[in-house]
């Protein structure tokens, strides 16, 4: 089971850890937990990926679909601290550009 | 019968004389027989004493049937003619099966294996793993092959395991295959191979066990002249020679097939079960979903393993359907992942990246992210079950290929049934190419029997030649009568039983014992007794015939236990027969108990039965007719004083001189 933390980071920050497999079955749940945040007004998303072993497609999904999210109600999506095989995905599908992943999650909002 | 006097060969015309003499008689014993059967059953059954009357019918309705089922068989026991010459260039490798046996003897036939005069290679197969063994092996230059690594932990199957695992480190085109104790003549291979040149479907040439260190008294009974004769010939007749695990000659292509059959159902059955077991973690999984999309993912997995079985079951090659299978769980996977690129791709239009680069429409992007490795459907625990059930190694045995049968202790049997339901032939070559030895023990001796006995009816349990596809009618029979034969122990305690009824309790289990008897019985029963002299051209069968009757506690025993076994999984605790130093120097007497107290009983009945006749005028005639069967019993019994009393071959000799 993949199990998500968020801790609020700044006033609009918060950085979301997830812990376990970032795949079809937990996507829509990452999606809910930062949608949840931003209507909170934490508009600024950390994405922790230090704890997530495997990503797929969807996984890559559900984490465009919160960027599109933060972006809307004007903030930023920035992920952190990938694994090996989510750098794999990210590149395989291009999104490595868009996607710039950070070396940790205190580094994605430290501008 | 001398080592090389087994060949009685005499011509074609002699043979065929010999056998129509032989066929009228069958004929004639068996109209007898089914003269008296019926007779037995519609006239002459006491209804009054049902519970004795009709066990005794059934008893002697199933003697009849084993009759009919000799009869059939010899009824094609005719001798072969000079075998064809052995071509050269075949390559034949030799393997001396071994266990336990002390190392000396396994050496002596090894020396003797040596020198056969066929280019051939002699190996030692030692599943002892003896080192003194390997040493002399190598000195006397023949191979050594012992088990590996890969057996560890892993079921063994005694000789067949034995034999399977030389299989595949040796290459010969034929194997001889020698028991550590018997001791091959150099022309064995002369007077074999030449079968096999003849016909390319031939598998396996078996030759005669003949025992060396037996008198001609034979205490043990351990020459099996009637099986090793007419029997055996009888069924080569009818394409169903049988290998009788030492002394045969078989083919590897033959063996190898089987292996590989073996391992294609074996195969499809682990297949068959992991796609249903996964089904059934599909059905649970969709249960508790979570996300439409999942739930959506896994109704067509169920699906897909559905056609899958439903394929399987039509008898598509297993291969076709795994593959299959594995491409349309690729499809779905690539499907799910096209969907979420679609999706990304609009979220970033929306976004306002116009130059994003999600190449929705790349192949290679959807196939590597759809890949094993990536794929979304890892997310599911049901799907991946179902692809690990695709994987086949056969993880539960030490050898992917298992040539030689492991159903059951009678590896030989089991083998041979297979091949000719594989359409291989075998022969039977009546000629002694190899001097063995007996157990020279009563113990030992009631172990082989045992597990004689309990690996046929483990075959019958598991794989009936009734039913076993491939086989002709004649087959069919020829296995299923040496089955029939040993349920034989059932039908003696019936035997036994009811004359000491009627000695002691005037018990009558037939109607009369008044000349409608006599007159069924008699000439049914002088028939049946010549039948075995003529269809046995003279060769001792006495002995075979009071052990059939005195062993019956082994038999019952046998048939429970390999029941036992092949139903409840109860182990055999079977053991490799001692054939040395199994001479007891005290009377073995815990083993016979049963027929003890048998042999008691019926000589206490005889008295009963007098004093009755004597005292109380009972019935004369029915007196002494079970007076007489009853000493027939008691002389069928008596083989077994001998053998408690017999002290092994050399001490036999010894008292001679």
């Amino acid at each position: 089971m993949t199990s998500f933390r968020t801790d609020q980071a700044g006033e609009d920050i918060v950085v979301v850890r997830i812990e376990g497999r970032l795949n079809m079955v937990a996507a829509p749940e990452l999606r809910d937990i930062i949608a949840q945040a931003v209507a909170s007004g934490r508009r600024r998303v950390a994405v922790d990926l230090a704890g997530v072993e495997f990503m797929d497609s969807s996984g890559l999904g559900a984490l465009i679909a919160s960027l599109k999210t933060a972006r809307q109600a004007g903030g930023d999506l920035r992920i952190a601290a990938v694994s090996e095989q989510v750098a794999l995905v990210l590149q395989l599908s291009n999104l490595d550009r868009i996607l710039k992943p950070y070396p940790d999650a205190d580094a994605a909002f430290a501008e | 019968m001398s080592a090389r006097g087994s060949r009685s060969y005499t011509g074609e015309s002699a043979e065929n004389r010999r056998l129509l003499l032989l066929r009228i008689w069958i004929t004639l014993t068996l109209i007898l027989g089914l003269n008296y059967v019926v007779w037995r059953w519609l006239a002459s059954v006491n209804w009054n004493t049902w519970w004795i009357s009709i066990p005794l019918v059934v008893a002697e309705t199933y003697s009849i049937v084993d009759l009919g089922l000799f009869g059939m068989t010899v009824w094609r026991s005719r001798q072969r003619a000079e075998p064809p010459a052995a071509p050269p260039g075949l390559t034949v490798d030799v393997y001396i099966t071994t266990y336990n046996e002390p190392p000396e003897l396994v050496l002596a036939t090894a020396r003797a294996a040596r020198e056969i005069r066929y280019p051939h290679q002699t190996w030692i197969l030692d599943d002892g793993d003896r080192d003194a063994l390997r040493a002399a092996s190598a000195e006397l230059g023949v191979g050594y092959v012992t088990r590996g690594e890969e057996w560890t932990g892993k079921p063994r199957h005694a000789k067949a395991g034995n034999l399977n695992n030389a299989l595949m480190q040796t290459t010969g085109e034929f194997i001889l295959v020698l028991d550590a104790d018997m001791v091959p003549d150099p022309a064995i291979l002369d007077r074999t191979l030449g079968y096999f040149a003849a016909d390319e479907r031939l598998a396996l040439v078996q030759t005669p066990q003949y025992f060396t260190n037996v008198p001609d008294s034979d205490p043990l009974g351990s020459q099996a002249p009637l099986f090793y004769g007419p029997i055996q010939e009888g069924k080569d007749g009818w394409g169903s020679a049988f290998f009788c695990g030492s002394n045969a000659v078989l083919r590897r292509e033959a063996l190898m097939g089987l292996g590989i059959m073996g391992y294609v159902t074996a195969t499809e059955r682990a297949v068959t079960e992991g796609l249903q077991t996964a089904r059934g973690i599909v059905r649970r999984a969709v249960r508790r979903a979570s996300q439409p999309v999942e739930r959506e993912a896994l109704a067509l997995t169920s699906a897909a393993i559905n056609d899958a079985l439903a394929s399987i079951g039509n008898g598509e090659p297993i291969g076709e359907v795994t593959y299959h299978l594995r491409t349309r769980i690729t499809e779905l996977s690539r499907t799910i992942v096209a969907g979420d690129l679609v999706q990304i791709s609009a979220d970033l239009d929306e976004l306002g990246f116009s130059d994003h680069g999600v190449a929705v429409q790349a192949r290679e992007v959807v196939a590597s992210l759809a890949s094993d490795e990536l794929s979304p459907l890892n997310a599911l625990d049901a799907v991946r079950r179902t692809l690990d059930a695709l994987d086949i190694g056969r993880s539960d045995e030490a050898q992917a290929l298992l040539p030689m049968a492991t159903i059951s202790v009678t590896e030989d049997m089991a083998t041979a049934m297979r091949l000719h339901a594989g359409g291989w032939k075998s022969v039977y070559h009546n000629e002694v190419l190899a001097d063995g030895l007996a157990p020279e023990g009563l113990d030992a001796a009631l172990t082989q029997r045992l597990r004689w006995a309990q690996g046929t009816v483990q075959v019958l349990l598991k794989e009936n030649p009734l039913f076993l596809r491939g086989l002709s009618l004649p087959q069919r029979l020829m296995y299923f009568s040496t089955m029939w034969s040993y349920v034989s122990g059932f039908a003696t305690v019936v035997y036994l039983i009811a004359p000491v009824l009627f000695l002691v309790f005037g018990v009558l289990p037939v109607n009369s014992y008044a000349a409608p008897f006599f007159l069924r019985f008699l000439p049914f029963m002088i028939a049946n007794q010549l039948l075995f002299v003529i269809a046995s051209r003279g060769l001792p069968t006495w002995r075979g015939q009071q052990y059939t009757l005195a062993l019956f506690p082994l038999w019952i025993q046998a048939c429970v236990s390999a029941a036992a076994n092949v139903f409840g999984g109860v182990p055999l605790n079977f053991a490799v027969t001692p054939k040395v130093g199994t001479s007891s120097r005290r009377w073995d007497l815990r083993r016979i108990r049963w027929q003890i107290v048998t042999a008691v009983v019926l000589v206490a009945a005889v008295v009963a039965g007098l004093v009755r006749l004597l005292l109380q005028g009972a019935e004369a005639v029915g007196t002494l007719v079970n007076i007489g069967w009853v000493g027939f019993d008691l002389v069928a019994l008596s083989v077994l004083v001998g053998a408690v009393r017999y002290r092994g071959y050399a001490t036999e000799e010894e008292e001679e001189r």
